[in-house]
C-alpha cells in the first residue's frame, strides 16, 4: 500500500536551487514567445541563474536530505552547484554577442542552457541512480540540440549528430548498470546500497559480481559523460563542430555533472565494494585500480594527442580531455578507504578551478573568431601580445593555469588533486600526472610563444564585445584569486561528508 | 607543536618590495613615461638592496636559528603557512639576489635589445617579478611557499629568453620551461609526501621532527623510500645546478638569453638548486644524503671537469661562459657533499662567488656584444688597446673567477677542498681531481682572456666607444665585491658560521658518522 507522504516531510525547500530553475525555464520558454529583443530573454536567463546561486547559498551547509531521500543537499552539492552556476552565467555573457554576430540567435538557446543546468544541477543532488539517470537526460537532450545550433554547417549538424548518439549510447550503459546494481541490492538508493554492499562482501555472496559489472557499465556510461580515455572519441569533434559558447558551457559543464554522479555512486554507494572481505586484505575498492587506469590513460592520451593539435577548440577539447583525467585521480583516491572525503573535496576544488580557467580560454577564443566559425587556430593567436596586449596577457595566464603554475587557479587544484592521490598511496598515479602536466606544458606554452615570442600583427579580436569581455575578466578574476587565497576554495567544502558519514 | 603567527618582520618587507614596485610600473604608460618606468624598476630594486642590508646589519650572527621570522598560517587544516625568514645560509644569498638584481637592470637601460623588440615595461616588469620569486625562494620556510616561488621564477625567466633573447630564442625558451619545470614537478610529490606524513609543511617543525626521531622515512641502502625522496627533490635541485648530466638546457638558455637574464641565470637561478639541496635535501633526508653524498660527488667532480673541458673549446664567448658555470656549480655541489661545515660554508661562499665573476663575465660580455654584435672570440683582439678601462676590469673578473689568490674567487674553492678533504664521505680523490678542475679553469680563462683581449688590434674594433658611465657603474660594485671577499672573507663566514654548525650537528644527531666540527676561524 502506498502511503503520500506528507508535503512537509519532502524538504522540497533543498531542491530549490535546481527546481527553480527547471519550472522558471518553462516559463521562459513562454514568454521568450512575446519577446523580440533576444538580449532580454538572456537577461532573464541570467537573473533566475543568479536567483538560484542566491537559492543555493541559503541550503548551502543547512541542507538535508529531500524528496524521501532521493535527493540530497549536503555541502558536495551545494559547492557543485556553484560551479554550475558560475559556468551557466559565464556562458550567457559569452553568448549574448555571439549567437547575434553569428546569425543564430533564438530564445530557446536560453532555455536550452537553463534545463541542461538544472540537470546538472539535479544530478549533482541526486541520491538514488534513477534520480541520477533523469538527471544526466536532462542534462544531456538539450546539450545535444545546443552543439548542433549552428543550422546548414556541417559541422555543427555533424557535432550534435555524433554527441546524440555516443550519448545515448552512454545513457544505456549507465541505465543497464543501474538494473545490475539494483538487482544485487534491491534498492536504487545509494545509502541503501550502500548498506546491502557491505553486506554482500561480508557474506562473499555471488552478488558481487553484479555489483562489479554494474560499477563497470556506470563508469563506461559517465565516463562517456566527461570523455576520459577509451570513451573520448566524440569530444573534439563535437567541441570542434559546436557553436564556441555551448562548447565552453560543455567542457565545464557536463563535465561537473558527470563527475558528480560518478563521485557520489562510487563514493557513497559503493566504496567499500571489496572483492575479498576480511580487514588484511581490504585495503581499497575493487574499482580503485580501474579507475586508475583509466585516468593515466586519459591524462597520457589526452595530453600527447593535444601536443599534435592546430586548432585551439580541438586542442582545449583534448585539453579538458586530459583534465578529466586528473579529476579522475581523485575518485581512484576516493577507493581508498579514509580518503574519500578528501579526494571528492580536492576534485570540488580542481572542478571549480578549471571552471574558471578554461571558460575565461574559450571566452578568448572566442573573442578571436570570426563570424564564419574562422579564426580559431593556434596560429590566429600569433601577435596578439602586439594587437591586443591586455587580452594575450589574460589568456597567457589562463595558459598557465592550465599547465598548473603556482598563483593560479590550476595550481590550487592540482595541489590538492596530487596532494588526495599520495594521501590514497596512489604513487605511480601520481607520478604519471604530474608527468604528463609537464608534456601539457608543452601545447599550452606554444599558444603563449604565438602571442609573445612571434612576430606578426595579430588578431583584433572582433568577438571582443562588451558582454565577453565581462566573463573575460570575471574568468580571470576567478583564476588569480583561487590561486592566491588558497582559502577560498578549501572552506567553501571544508566539510564535504561523502564517505565519512558512512562509515561504519 | 604549535603554529602560531607571528608578526610582520624586515624579510617580508624586503620580499614584497620588488612587488610594489611591479605594481606601479603596471599602471605607467610605455609610450609617454619610459625613462620613469627604467627608474621607478631601478629604483625598487635599489631599495631592496637597502632592506636587505638593514637585514644583514640586523642579523644576529650567534644565533643559528631562524631570525625576522614572519608566519601566517594560511591553511591549518593542511599545515601549510606563509612562513619567511633567515638563517645565515639564506641571509647571504638574499644579498646576492638584491645585489645582482640592481646591476642587472641598470645593464639594460642602455641596451640595443629595445631598439627591436621594444616593451620595455614588460622587460622590467618581469625583472621585478623575477626579484621578488628569487627572494621567496631564498626566506621560504615551508614546504608549499617555497615550491610557489620556485615554480615562479620559471615564468618570467621564460619570457626574458623567449621575447628579448637571440635568433634561437623560442626553442632555447621553451626548453628551460620543460626541462625545469619536468625536475621541479616531481619535487612536488614528494613536498606533498612529506608534508602529509608529518602533517605539516613548515620545514623548521619537519625538520625537528626528523632529528628527535617522531618521523622518519626507511633508509637502508640507495633504493629505499627516503631515498626515492631525496631523488624527487634532488632532481628538481640537480636540474637547477645544473649537475652533470642534467646541464644541457643551460648553454642554450645562457647563449640565447638578454645579457641581464644570463646574469639573473647565472648569478642566481643556478644557486636556487645548490640552495635548495642545503636547505631541503640535507635536513629531511639525512641518512639518503649520506647514501648518495659519493654519488653526488663523483656527478660533481664529472661536472668540474667536463665543464672546463668544454668550456676550452668553444669558440663563443658567451658559451664558454656557460659552460665554465656547469664546472663552477660542480665545487658547489662537491662542497655540499663533503658534509662538513667546511664544505658546505665554501660552497655558500663559493655561491656568491660564482654569482658575482660569472655575472660580471656575462656584463662584460655584453657590453661587448652591444658594441660589436658578435660573440665569435675570432672576430675580437686586442681589446684591451681600444679599451684599456674595460680591459683591466675584465682581467680582475676573469681572474677571480679562475680561483687567482686575493680574489673572492680563491676562498670559495679552496675552503670547499678543504672540507673535501677532510670529508667523512668523500675523501682525498675527490679533491684531487676537483682540484684539475682548478688548472683547467685557468687555462681556458686564459686562452679567452688572450683571444679577446690581447693580440692586435684588428680595424674593425679599433674604434669601439668607451665605458658609459653607467656601465662603469654597473661594474665597480662587482669589483669592489671581488676584493671585499678576497681580502676579508671572515665577515661573511661569520654570517653562517652558526646556522652551519646547526646544520651538521643536525644531520649527526640522526647519522651518527656526520660529527659536528667547529667551524672555520
Amino acid at each position: 500500500m502506498i502511503t503520500a507522504p506528507n508535503i512537509a516531510d519532502l524538504n522540497l525547500e533543498y531542491t530549490l536551487p535546481a527546481a527553480f530553475l527547471a519550472l522558471f525555464t518553462c516559463f521562459l520558454l513562454l514568454i521568450d514567445l512575446f519577446v523580440q529583443r533576444k538580449s532580454v530573454t538572456a537577461w532573464l536567463t541570467l537573473g533566475a541563474l543568479g536567483i538560484s546561486f542566491i537559492l543555493n547559498l541559503f541550503v548551502y551547509n543547512r541542507g538535508g536530505e529531500a524528496v524521501n531521500g532521493l535527493f540530497i543537499a549536503d555541502q558536495f552539492t551545494g559547492f557543485m552547484n556553484i560551479v554550475i552556476l558560475i559556468t551557466a552565467i559565464l556562458t550567457v555573457f559569452l553568448s549574448i554577442d555571439y549567437l547575434q554576430r553569428t546569425g543564430i540567435e533564438r530564445g530557446e538557446f536560453y532555455s536550452l542552457l537553463l534545463f541542461s543546468t538544472s540537470g546538472m544541477m539535479f544530478m549533482a543532488g541526486a541520491n538514488d541512480l534513477i534520480v541520477v539517470f533523469v538527471a544526466l537526460e536532462l542534462l544531456s537532450i538539450p546539450l545535444y540540440i545546443m552543439a548542433a545550433f549552428r543550422p546548414n554547417d556541417l559541422k555543427s549538424e555533424e557535432s550534435g549528430m555524433k554527441y546524440f548518439i555516443l550519448g545515448a549510447f552512454a545513457s544505456a550503459f549507465f541505465v543497464y548498470g543501474a538494473a545490475l546494481i539494483y538487482g544485487a541490492t534491491g534498492t536504487t538508493r545509494l545509502p541503501e546500497i550502500f548498506a546491502a554492499v557491505n553486506d554482500i562482501v561480508a557474506q562473499d555472496s555471488s552478488s558481487v559480481f553484479y555489483l562489479l559489472v554494474g560499477a563497470a557499465l556506470i563508469i563506461v556510461g559517465l565516463g562517456f559523460k566527461v570523455a576520459v580515455v577509451p570513451f573520448h572519441m566524440w569530444t573534439p569533434d563535437v567541441y570542434e563542430g559546436a557553436p564556441t559558447p555551448v562548447t565552453a558551457f560543455m567542457s565545464v559543464g557536463a563535465k561537473a555533472g558527470g563527475f558528480a554522479a560518478l563521485l557520489r555512486v562510487m563514493l557513497v554507494g559503493l566504496p567499500f565494494l571489496f572483492l575479498e572481505s576480511g580487514e588484511a586484505s581490504a585495503t581499497s575498492a575493487a574499482w580503485q585500480t580501474v579507475i586508475a587506469i583509466i585516468a593515466a590513460l586519459t591524462m597520457i592520451v589526452g595530453n600527447l594527442v593535444a601536443i599534435s593539435q592546430t586548432n585551439m577548440k580541438r586542442l582545449l577539447a583534448y585539453s579538458s580531455i586530459a583534465h578529466a583525467g586528473y579529476i579522475l585521480m581523485a575518485v581512484a583516491a576516493g577507493g581508498t578507504p579514509g580518503i574519500g572525503n578528501i579526494a571528492a573535496q580536492g576534485a570540488l576544488i580542481y572542478m571549480l578551478s578549471y571552471a574558471f580557467t578554461n571558460l575565461g580560454a574559450f571566452g578568448v577564443v572566442l573573442a578571436l573568431e570570426r563570424e564564419d566559425g574562422s579564426g580559431t587556430d593556434i596560429e590566429d593567436f600569433t601577435g596578439l601580445a602586439k594587437s591586443k596586449p591586455l587580452l594575450a596577457a589574460i589568456m597567457a595566464i589562463f595558459m598557465l593555469s592550465l599547465t598548473g603554475i603556482p598563483l593560479t587557479a590550476g595550481f590550487t587544484g592540482k595541489w590538492f588533486i596530487f596532494g588526495a592521490s599520495i594521501q590514497a598511496d596512489l604513487f605511480l598515479l601520481a607520478v604519471v600526472g604530474v608527468l604528463t602536466s609537464v608534456i601539457s606544458a608543452f601545447y599550452y606554452v606554444r599558444v603563449i610563444v604565438n602571442m609573445y615570442l612571434r612576430d606578426a600583427d595579430g588578431s583584433r579580436a572582433e568577438g571582443l564585445t562588451q558582454y565577453v569581455t565581462y566573463a573575460i575578466y570575471a574568468a580571470f578574476a576567478g583564476t588569480l584569486l583561487l590561486g592566491i587565497f588558497w582559502p577560498l576554495a578549501t572552506n567553501l567544502g571544508s566539510t564535504v561528508a561523502l564517505a565519512a558519514a558512512l562509515v561504519p | 607543536m604549535d603554529a602560531v603567527n607571528t608578526g610582520f618582520s624586515l624579510t617580508t618587507l624586503t620580499l614584497f618590495l620588488p612587488m610594489v614596485g611591479l605594481t606601479i610600473l603596471l599602471f605607467m604608460r610605455e609610450d609617454t613615461q619610459k625613462e620613469a618606468i627604467k627608474w621607478t624598476a631601478f629604483g625598487f630594486s635599489i631599495a631592496t638592496f637597502f632592506a636587505s642590508l638593514v637585514m644583514w646589519v640586523t642579523f644576529d650572527e650567534s644565533n643559528p636559528a631562524l631570525q625576522m621570522v614572519h608566519r601566517f598560517n594560511y591553511l591549518p587544516t593542511y599545515g601549510i603557512s606563509y612562513y619567511v625568514g633567515v638563517d645565515g645560509i639564506s641571509m647571504i644569498l638574499v644579498l646576492l639576489t638584491t645585489f645582482i638584481t640592481p646591476l642587472a637592470i641598470m645593464f639594460s637601460f642602455r641596451s640595443e635589445i629595445f631598439h627591436e623588440r621594444g616593451r620595455e615595461k614588460l622587460y622590467y616588469i618581469f625583472m621585478l617579478l623575477l626579484e621578488w620569486a628569487m627572494i621567496g625562494v631564498f626566506v621560504a620556510q615551508d614546504l608549499v611557499t617555497f615550491y610557489i616561488f620556485w615554480e615562479v621564477t620559471l615564468v618570467p625567466m621564460y619570457f626574458l629568453i623567449g621575447i628579448w633573447g637571440a635568433e634561437n630564442r623560442v626553442y632555447a625558451a621553451v626548453k628551460f620551461f620543460l626541462y625545469t619545470m619536468a625536475g621541479s614537478i616531481l619535487m612536488l610529490l614528494a613536498m606533498l609526501y612529506v608534508g602529509f606524513q608529518a602533517g605539516t609543511f613548515a620545514l623548521p617543525e619537519i625538520t625537528q621532527m626528523i632529528q628527535s626521531g617522531a618521523l622518519s622515512f626507511p633508509a637502508d641502502g640507495l633504493f629505499s623510500t627516503q631515498s626515492f625522496l631525496f631523488l624527487g627533490f634532488l632532481i628538481a635541485f640537480a636540474i637547477k645546478v645544473p649537475v652533470w648530466p642534467f646541464h644541457s638546457w643551460l648553454p642554450d638558455a645562457h647563449v640565447q638569453a638578454p645579457t641581464a637574464g644570463s646574469v639573473l641565470l647565472a648569478g642566481v637561478l643556478l644557486k636556487m638548486g645548490t640552495y635548495g639541496i642545503i636547505r631541503f635535501c640535507l635536513p629531511l633526508f639525512p641518512q639518503a644524503s649520506v647514501d648518495w653524498a659519493p654519488v653526488m660527488g663523483v656527478l660533481a667532480v664529472i661536472g668540474i671537469i667536463y665543464g672546463a673541458w668544454v668550456s676550452y673549446a668553444q669558440t663563443d664567448i658567451k658559451k664558454l661562459v656557460a659552460y665554465s658555470s656547469v664546472s663552477h656549480m660542480g665545487f658547489v655541489v662537491l662542497g655540499i657533499f663533503a658534509l662538513n661545515a667546511q664544505g658546505i660554508q665554501g660552497a655558500t661562499i663559493q655561491m656568491v662567488n660564482h654569482g658575482i665573476s660569472t655575472g660580471g663575465l656575462f656584463l662584460l660580455v655584453g657590453m661587448l656584444y652591444e658594441r660589436r654584435h658578435t660573440k665569435a672570440m675570432a672576430a675580437y683582439g686586442g681589446i684591451w688597446k681600444a679599451m684599456p678601462l674595460f680591459g683591466g676590469i675584465s682581467l680582475v673578473v676573469a681572474l677571480s673567477s679562475m680561483g687567482l689568490p686575493g680574489l673572492n674567487g680563491f676562498v670559495g674553492e679552496f675552503t670547499i677542498l678543504l672540507g673535501t678533504m677532510g670529508s667523512e664521505v668523500l675523501g682525498f680523490g675527490f679533491a684531487l681531481f676537483a682540484t684539475l678542475g682548478v688548472i683547467l679553469a685557468a687555462v681556458y680563462t686564459l686562452y679567452m682572456y688572450q683571444k679577446v683581449y690581447m693580440g692586435d688590434l684588428r680595424q674593425e674594433n679599433a674604434n669601439l666607444p668607451r665605458l658609459h658611465w653607467q656601465e662603469i657603474a654597473v661594474l665597480i660594485p662587482i669589483l669592489i665585491l671581488i676584493f671585499w671577499i678576497g681580502f676579508q672573507p671572515g665577515v661573511f663566514f661569520h654570517t653562517m658560521d652558526a646556522s652551519t654548525a646547526e646544520l651538521i650537528a643536525g644531520i649527526g644527531r640522526v647519522v651518527p658518522e656526520i660529527v659536528a666540527q667547529v667551524p672555520l676561524p
